[in-house]
């Protein structure tokens, strides 16, 4: 009836709420943000998917990519996005204990993929320059990996946070492990799609 | 009822920061000051890239090349191109207007992240004084604001890397602004408030967000990758080492395309606030303009391809660009009429706002009109890369966006500042702007049509009168900021003291003082459901008591 109207009393209770402190939103924007990185490797996949179909390789550049390795990797990552929930269940819990150790397992997986890689870069035959495809296999996985990296160092602060009594992550405080959390998941579905498009197609 | 609100100010981290001026220049995390902030940076890039643009008009004057060297003028183009595109229109459009009014407009005190917003802001100058100095240090970038490869492997590497860092810089702070800008309209709404009943530029910036979420990391990706090409000499996009370069024009576009309508899309929002206002009615078709708007965004994703159609790109996709990009016309055009409709039987007070509101409508037709000829492809292959193109662009972005930009900054500086502009010397300012910017596109149109090609220094003398006449028109362009610079300087110390809503707007910014308090409101933030209830004699009455009661403490 009017612009300015009376507004129902449990909406106006909210109202002095939000005016205290307004809700955390900060995983709505990470998950935002990390549409935009999903993009920026959309990029990257649809460029190496059009190289592919339009730019032939002469014969001799032609390699096939060994498996193995790469399975094993896709292995660490998938069961590192499990320990990782394992931490966040535990916390959840208030047992801060499971949840270091978990973390810490977390942690070591990550860091024997990111090894794992790097024997993988340092036996295959092609280099940086060698050709389109050595690029296009570099630039994607070390991007990937530039991500497991940076993630890596995500769960050893959040190991260290979880760490002291009255530290800055509890039960309460949730937030920086779950941001991980999601972050890691989300660079292991990337690894999926990768590893996938990359060595299987 | 009555429910006491808590004291706001209570050990408040603002506290903290820098009062007057000086906060103008800190890390405030004051939507408003970010605002202003961006909107004055953006301006003196402006007038960099404005005097850049006099260069290129001046070289152009004659046909041959005597102005400055060849290479000068690539760097100076390409300058011009960068600055006034990723410094001036995207951050002002968004970041100035939007970190300003889309918080009155949901009815929060803040944007959703203030920190992650004042990063946003703060990565612009390094970025674009990196850029500009690129030009003394190490001779700027010459490809082009597209950067399209080979050209941009071959030009000097310095410039280039510089150029990327500094387009990456920008993408980053672009980005932070459209995820703060998503989680504010959809998670700051004021309780009670539909997404419905939101004022228009708050959908203008939701749709122009997603699309700055989306597309501008594949922009990010694909620099990263050209400046592999130059410095470790890969070869994703050089020929030479077997990359393709229209894989890069498609990634390039990808992001491209869209920015037109980041450039765009916001200025159709600050439209169907202002025209409304100044006309008393209501803004025409509310819904049909949310719908074209969210239409724009989807059908803005799948068109890139057109700005291809002489790359060798196979009949099927000329076909489906060419189409999908019609289409474009009919959410654009459903808008243009909307606005019309808006203005038509209106009680329309013609002042400054009203008048670039108005040339804007008229330049975008225009440019809307030949956006429709280039996307059919036989015209398309005709005037490629010739200064019909060059028009057309001109015609969307300045005729368009800036026209928008002095619009907004006429309807919006009493809330700035508590202090009205002066209308005769803006009526003077919008007047030499519109002949100008006629004066010198319109005739480009006829220099395309007859294969003048774009970004080179020289050409042929036949052209010559055409292109004088462009450049007496640029000239003009660029007399007219000088009205717009004594009158905003000038009235901001004595100019007539405007009132809290001089204009008797019913939009939620106008229903606190001017300038706002730091947090907004002094009181609880105002229900608005209807921002666009003009001629409705009750409605107006109600808000000009809130408008005059909410500078003191009330309550519902």
């Amino acid at each position: 009836m009017t612009t300015i109207s009376p507004i129902e009393e449990s909406s106006t209770k909210e109202l002095v709420q939000i005016e205290k402190e307004h809700a955390d939103h900060r995983m709505f924007g990470l998950a935002a943000f990390l549409i935009a990185d999903g993009m920026t490797f959309a990029g990257f996949f649809a460029a190496y998917l059009t190289f592919k179909a339009v730019n032939p390789l002469l014969p001799d550049a032609i390699y096939e990519l060994e498996l193995p390795l790469p399975t094993l990797n896709t292995v660490l990552l998938l069961v590192s996005s499990a320990t990782f929930h394992r931490a966040g269940e535990a916390l959840r819990k208030n047992e801060a204990k499971q949840c270091q150790k978990w973390l810490l397992i977390t942690a070591a997986l990550g860091v024997s993929f990111l090894a794992s890689q790097m024997v993988e870069y340092f036996t295959l035959p092609f280099g940086l320059t060698d050709n389109l495809y050595a690029s296009t296999f570099y630039a994607l996985t070390g991007f990937h990996g530039l991500h497991v990296t940076l993630g890596a160092i995500m769960i050893l602060i959040v190991w260290w946070q979880t760490r002291s009594p009255g530290g800055r992550i509890t039960a309460q405080n949730q937030f920086p492990l779950e941001a991980a959390e999601l972050y890691w998941h989300f660079v292991d579905g990337i690894w999926v799609i990768l590893f996938i498009i990359l060595y299987l197609l | 009822m009555t429910i006491a609100l808590p004291p706001n100010d209570q050990e408040s981290p603002r506290e903290l920061q820098p009062k007057g001026w000086l906060r103008y220049f800190s890390f405030s995390l004051d939507h408003k000051v970010i605002g202003l902030q961006y909107l004055v940076c953006g301006f003196i890039f402006y007038l960099i890239g404005g005097a850049l643009a006099s260069a290129i008009r001046v070289e152009l004057a004659s046909p041959v090349s005597d102005f400055m060297a060849r290479d000068v003028y690539n760097q100076v183009l390409t300058l011009h191109g960068t600055i006034m595109i990723f410094l001036w229109i995207v951050p002002v459009v968004n970041g100035a207007f939007g970190n300003y009014l889309i918080p009155f407009y949901v009815g929060a005190r803040d944007m959703a992240f203030p920190r992650l917003n004042a990063v946003a802001f703060w990565l612009i100058p390094p970025a674009g004084l990196m850029l500009i100095s690129s030009y003394f240090i190490t001779g700027a970038a010459q490809s082009g604001w597209t950067a399209y490869p080979p050209l941009s492997i071959t030009t000097p590497e310095a410039g280039q890397i510089i150029w990327i860092l500094s387009v990456l810089l920008l993408g980053g702070s672009s980005i932070f602004g459209g995820i703060n800008f998503i989680a504010t309209i959809l998670k700051l709404r004021r309780p009670g408030l539909q997404l419905m009943q939101l004022p228009m530029y708050c959908w203008a910036m939701l749709g122009t967000s997603i699309l700055v979420v989306l597309s501008t990391p594949v922009l990010a990706g694909t620099l990263v990758l050209l400046s592999f090409d130059i410095v470790a000499h890969t070869g994703f996009f050089n020929p030479v080492l077997g990359g393709n370069v229209i894989v890069y024009q498609h990634l390039f576009w990808f992001y491209s395309h869209p920015a037109v309508y980041i450039m765009v899309l916001p200025a159709f929002g600050l439209v169907s606030e202002i025209l409304p206002v100044h006309s008393r009615k209501p803004l025409f078709g509310y819904a049909t303009m949310v719908y074209s708007i969210m239409a724009i965004v989807v059908l803005g994703l799948v068109v890139w391809a057109h700005h291809m159609f002489t790359s060798g790109t196979p009949p099927w996709m000329r076909l489906f660009f060419t189409i999908a990009t019609s289409f474009i016309a009919v959410p654009t055009g459903i808008k243009f009429f909307n606005w019309v409709a808006t203005l038509w039987g209106g009680r329309i007070s013609l002042n400054s706002a009203v008048l670039f509101s108005c040339g804007f409508i008229i330049n975008f037709v225009l440019g809307g009109i030949t956006g429709v000829a280039l996307a059919q492809v036989p015209f398309d292959v005709h005037v490629h890369d010739t200064y019909f193109v060059v028009a057309h662009f001109h015609y969307i972005v300045y005729g368009g966006s800036v026209f928008v930009i002095f619009s907004s900054i006429y309807h919006w500086y009493p809330k700035f500042t508590g202090r009205m502009l002066n209308e005769n010397i803006g009526r003077f300012h919008f007047l030499i702007t519109f002949i100008g910017f006629n004066l010198c596109f319109l005739p480009q149109h006829w220099l395309g049509l007859n294969g003048m090609p774009r970004r080179v220094a020289e050409y042929d003398p036949q052209f010559t009168f055409i292109n004088q006449i462009s450049s007496v028109g640029a000239l003009l362009m660029a007399l007219s900021t000088l009205p717009f610079l004594w009158n905003v300087i000038h009235s901001a110390f004595k100019g007539p003291l405007a009132g809290d809503n001089p204009w008797r707007a019913l939009t939620p910014e106008w229903l606190t003082s001017s300038p706002p308090p730091v947090e907004n409101w002094t009181g609880q933030a105002p229900l608005v459901i209807e921002p666009y209830g003009y001629g409705k004699e009750h409605k107006e009455q109600i808000n000009e008591t809130t408008a005059n009661t909410n500078s003191e403490k009330k309550n519902q």
